[in-house]
């Protein structure tokens, strides 16, 4: 097959059917087209509605805290001793990561379409949070899907969302991690559509849903972008952000992809390495298939059957990403990188000891690929890592690790 | 086009003046073996139009029977290439009933759809339901299969309105298949009049037959619904009646391919019997 020629812009995507190239699309039940045909009329209207905006950017600014800092990692510099690290703080956000941007854009949206209940999928539980935060606010009835393995691992954010008002329904079947929770979601969304809304975390699904969530999240680079040239000057020489279904990543990524002397760096989850199945590295290590809704990279068998995968971060434990990000790889604009569980761990360690931040270990394995290029880059260089969320919900995870009991 | 074997099936039907009794069960559930003498009870039984289910991990409008069958089959090493083999082994004793395969996109894409649907016209299957390819997705499978001479068969929902069922019924062939409630297989039957009414609805905008699936599980729901349908589909109830007879370790406590027999009879004097009660 040829490579697509380069296009102009990478920031166009996706076309009218809802495609970056051959990724993404509409593969969704008959039941459930017409209300996706509904969002995204919706979604047209309110991105360039004022009021929509206004709205938006009112709740970002007194509600969730944004903008949000970026910050000089000294300590880290200093540590690793190359070019100059820049974290972006979301996880000084309200609900400790950068789920709420996704999520105050959809229930407006929900709000919009004159929906009467929320449905969302979690792993970490970061948007299961930020999805029961958003309906306590906006006074919906929320119900969030989270594998049973996941339940087990993340049990402070699960309280949470039950002290929020959520109802959380932990799914068996599977492994029990995100993918299934995203089947369950998808089967009630079927069953309730006439309601329901269901508030997607990432930037996968059905078309619109990657491309709003997008949306709502580029917010992390837009500032980030601003921040540097005001801070710095200049624009950084690499950005990396980690990447599960890829909502972080692509939020800070898509404001920089046409800045071409901006290296970028999306971080997969190499669990315990590529060799074997247990790892979430579906870039690196599946090909395209369909699931959820959209055409992407997949972790599969020769039948099309779909593996689960393995991460120590639960937000990573998927085996598919986003479209977008499925689309950036064959062009060639991003680099797909896999990072190891033990690396991640010895980053989220590190990150706590030189600057006193806990890290969430999805954006620990950001960090710890920082840490492999860092050093041997120049001192006048920069290099901005999305430090997506905090990591108290991982505590009880990284103590399992180093064999403690807390 | 040319006709296949469900055009040919439902015009005979029609003209006896009864419903299609259409059942679904899951290609190698719970092994290869089994499934094929499930499929080869069916005709006898009384089925007019055997869907052939495959298998996929991530069943995303499935109940947790069906959710189960495609787990047991995957377990007991079922392939794509498995079921197309199955479908032909039954082909190659009964050239008449239609076969129709259902399923998810990802493993026919992965097999190459060229590929697939050579093979599969080769296996004797006459039509395809796949359930994650919409009207919008129609470059993907249904126009190549149209081309290649088996019948896509569309699912209509109760959210498809009159604005949008043009759509869903361009492309559709062999038959309509009218899925009766919002929901996934296996849920409780809607409301039996409202489903009447739908298939009406539907009858006006196409000279297709329509079936109703979702939700019918006895004879007496299978007649009900076939007074107004041209098909009745079928299949977590048969799914059930195969796990019934599965032990805690997968072992038979019965012959499945008995107790699915058992129950197409008695849904099928329940189809036959529906223009009778209709009449009435």
């Amino acid at each position: 097959m040829n490579k697509p020629a380069m296009p102009n812009s990478f920031r166009t995507g996706p076309d009218e059917q809802g495609m970056f190239g051959i990724f993404g699309g509409r593969f969704v039940a008959e039941t459930l087209m017409p209300l996706i045909l509904d969002l995204e009329e919706q979604w047209n209207k309110a991105k360039t509605d004022p009021e929509f905006k206004a709205e938006l950017q009112n709740l970002s600014t007194h509600y969730a805290g944004r903008p949000s800092k970026l910050y000089f990692a000294e300590g880290l510099t200093k540590h690793l001793g190359g070019a100059k690290v820049y974290f972006k703080r979301e996880d000084l956000n309200h609900t400790g990561s950068h789920k709420i941007n996704n999520c105050l854009g959809q229930i407006l949206l929900a709000k919009r379409m004159g929906k009467k209940r929320i449905i969302a999928e979690t792993g970490a539980g970061q948007h299961g949070v930020a999805s029961a935060t958003v309906a306590a606010r906006f006074g919906y009835p929320c119900v969030v899907y989270m594998g049973a393995t996941d339940v087990a691992r993340q049990s402070p954010n699960v309280f949470r969302m039950k002290l929020l008002g959520a109802e959380v329904r932990p799914v068996t079947a599977g492994h029990g991690t995100l993918k299934d929770a995203m089947n369950e979601a998808l089967r009630d969304w079927v069953t309730n559509v006439e309601d329901t809304y269901y508030l997607i975390g990432t930037a996968a699904g059905p078309h619109p849903y990657p491309e709003l969530v997008r949306d709502f999240q580029s917010v992390i680079g837009t500032e980030a972008r601003a921040q540097i040239l005001e801070q710095e000057g200049r624009l950084p020489d690499v950005i990396i952000a980690a990447v599960g279904g890829g909502s972080n990543a692509i939020g800070l990524f898509h404001p920089f992809l046409d800045d071409k002397d901006v290296r970028i760096i999306g971080i997969e989850a190499g669990g315990r390495g590529l060799d074997g199945i247990e790892h979430c590295a579906s870039m690196n290590a599946g090909k395209p298939g369909v699931l959820h809704g959209n055409r992407t990279y997949l972790l599969q068998d020769a039948d099309g059957q779909i593996l689960d995968g393995h991460s120590i971060s639960a937000g990573l434990d998927y085996p598919g990403v986003g479209p977008e990000h499925s689309w950036l790889r064959d062009s060639g604009r991003v680099q797909y990188e896999p990072i190891l569980d033990d690396e991640a761990l010895e980053a989220f360690q590190l990150t706590t000891r030189v600057e006193g931040i806990i890290p969430a270990l999805e954006s620990a394995h950001a960090i710890a690929h920082a840490m492999k290029i860092v050093p041997k880059m120049d001192k006048d260089q920069i290099v901005i890592v999305n430090l997506s969320g905090r990591g108290d919900k991982d505590v009880h995870t990284v103590a399992n690790m180093l064999g403690m009991e807390i | 086009m040319m006709t296949t074997r469900i055009d040919r099936r439902m015009a005979k039907l029609k003209a006896e003046g009864r419903p299609a009794l259409v059942t679904y069960f899951m290609g190698g559930d719970p092994d290869y073996d089994t499934a094929l003498a499930i499929m080869k009870a069916l005709p006898g039984a009384g089925s007019d139009v055997i869907e052939l289910g495959m298998p996929f991990s991530d069943p995303m409008a499935d109940g947790p029977a069906i959710q189960a069958a495609g787990l047991r089959a995957l377990k007991g090493g079922q392939t794509l290439a498995k079921t197309l083999k199955l479908a032909s082994e039954f082909r190659a004793g009964d050239d008449e009933t239609p076969i129709v395969l259902m399923g998810y996109y990802n493993p026919i894409y992965i097999y190459g759809v060229d590929r697939f649907l050579a093979d599969a016209k080769a296996s004797g299957i006459d039509g395809l339901i796949v359930v994650d390819l919409p009207p919008e997705m129609d470059e993907e499978l249904c126009i190549p299969a149209l081309k290649a001479g088996v019948n896509f068969i569309r699912l209509a929902t109760p959210t498809t309105d009159d604005k949008r069922l043009p759509k869903v019924l361009e492309n559709t062939s062999g038959f309509v298949y009218y899925v009766s409630m919002t929901g996934i297989t296996g849920s409780a039957l809607a409301d039996t009049a409202k489903v009447s009414a739908a298939v009406r609805r539907i009858k006006g905008h196409t000279a297709l037959p329509v079936c109703v699936g979702f939700g019918v599980k006895t004879a007496e729901q299978a007649r009900v619904i076939g007074a107004s349908a041209d098909g009745v589909v079928v299949g977590t109830a048969i799914v059930n009646a195969i796990a019934n007879v599965l032990g805690p370790k997968g072992e038979k406590t019965a012959d499945p391919a008995e107790a699915v027999a058992t129950l197409v009879s008695g849904l099928a004097q329940g189809v036959r019997s529906a223009r009778l009660a209709a009449a009435e």
